[in-house]
């Protein structure tokens, strides 16, 4: 995982993406999900390039599955933009950086 | 601008094998993948029919291997988003956001995605229920039953694989009989948690916050009815990610590229393989096999 990317988890979703000064895109993920290995590399330019305007955050559904459970995510991978602790936009499967960016500007 | 004397356009099957042709002929290539390779391969739970893999091996797994394999001989894959291509004269123009390639031989790999049912339902319940990657979605549907639409090959593995978690699986099927490999047809007929309903259509997926129920034809008498169920995964086709080509190739009614036994398109000096090519089969075996004919192809044209 890249350094601009944080490991999120059921005990930590609240102070670090509802919380958040920042805006968030919450990447919910699994290790057997190959599409979610397929936009990790994007996933991870996004956070370089959004560093400091949107907090990226990557969470584990198998070791974190009450959190995906409360959103409803039944398909991976599912992106989540939150601002101030409100869903603003949801995105499932593996999408092209343009269609995360153009999610990404309805938080920044 | 970046010049380059080949681009290939999409990095599946099709794409990796060209570029370890490519890469081993010594051409300067570069391989443009949007995502992480593997294309199609990385939905894919296990593939049967690889040559000389004799145990089913993953699609991922498979996938991971075609890019060392190209890496290894030298190949170059660069993560980018093209947006559309142009030819002026003998060179191409390929767009991306992070600027222009020029190169004198392209080859397209773009693929394919799997096609929608276009029924009432199924955008809103798209993430909630409504899935179109069994190996990416189906451990979410443990112990509850879900529907499965199609009689294709991938329909069929996907039916399969689903039994892994869900305790009933229904296969929707429009004709009377499964157009899916022999084998995989077999193993549907024998898996006792798998009803094949034959002859029948979705017309719509309803539910609140997820999938309930899915409505269904009856094709022999036109009745209705819904099959309560909490998941259902599509498999009707795919559709040809060759929009951003916007026509300057030609293509044919469903948007796949006409490509000559060569893999060169109406527009010498591209070429096309894979899944995005108007053909009989679309198999990770036609596609790399497509790819390395593609790759010679360039490297003649590039010669001449």
């Amino acid at each position: 995982m890249g350094e601009n990317v944080l490991a999120v988890t059921d005990e930590t979703f609240d102070a670090e993406v509802l919380k958040s000064d920042l805006p968030a895109l919450v990447d919910f993920w699994a290790s057997w999900c190959g599409p979610c290995r397929a936009i990790g590399p994007v996933v991870e330019e996004l956070a370089e390039e959004y560093a400091g305007k949107v907090k990226v955050a990557k969470l584990n559904v198998d070791e974190s599955p009450k959190t995906p459970g409360q959103y409803g995510i039944r398909a991976i991978p599912t992106l989540i933009m939150f601002k101030n602790g409100e869903v603003v936009d949801q995105i499932t499967g593996a999408v092209s950086k343009s269609h995360i960016e153009s999610a990404l500007q309805k938080i920044v | 601008m970046e010049a380059r004397e080949l681009v290939i356009v999409g990095g599946g099957p099709a794409g990796m094998t060209a570029g370890l042709y490519a890469a081993r002929a010594r051409l300067d290539v570069v391989m443009i993948e949007r995502l992480s390779p593997g294309g199609q391969m990385l939905t894919t739970d296990m593939v049967e029919n690889w040559p000389g893999d004799l145990e089913p091996v993953n699609g991922f797994e498979l996938a991971e291997r075609m890019r060392k394999h190209a890496l290894k001989f030298g190949l170059e894959i660069t993560g980018n988003e093209v947006g559309g291509i142009s030819v002026d004269g003998g060179h191409k123009v390929v767009h991306t956001p992070k600027g222009d390639i020029r190169c004198k031989a392209l080859i397209l790999c773009p693929g394919a995605s799997p096609r929608k049912l276009g029924v009432p339902g199924e955008t809103e319940l798209t993430g909630k229920g409504v899935s179109y990657c069994g190996t990416c979605d189906g451990p979410f549907f443990r112990d509850q039953v879900v529907a499965c639409i199609g009689g294709g090959d991938t329909a069929a593995e996907e039916a399969l694989f689903l039994t892994k978690f869900a305790p009933k699986v229904y296969l929707v099927h429009r004709r009377d009989q499964l157009r899916a490999t022999a084998i995989l047809a077999e193993r549907i007929m024998q898996n006792d948690k798998i009803e094949v309903l034959w002859s029948q259509v979705p017309l719509a997926f309803l539910g609140k916050n997820g999938v309930e129920s899915v409505r269904l034809r009856k094709l022999k008498d036109n009745t209705e009815y819904d099959l309560a169920v909490q998941g259902a995964f599509v498999f009707v086709g795919t559709l040809p990610n060759t929009l951003f080509l916007n026509g300057v190739v030609e293509m044919d009614q469903q948007g796949f590229i006409i490509a000559d036994k060569n893999q060169e398109t109406s527009v010498p000096g591209v070429f096309a393989a894979g899944d995005c090519c108007s053909k009989l089969l679309r198999q990770i075996v036609t596609a790399a096999g497509e790819g390395a004919t593609a790759a010679f192809a360039a490297q003649r044209y590039l010669e001449d």
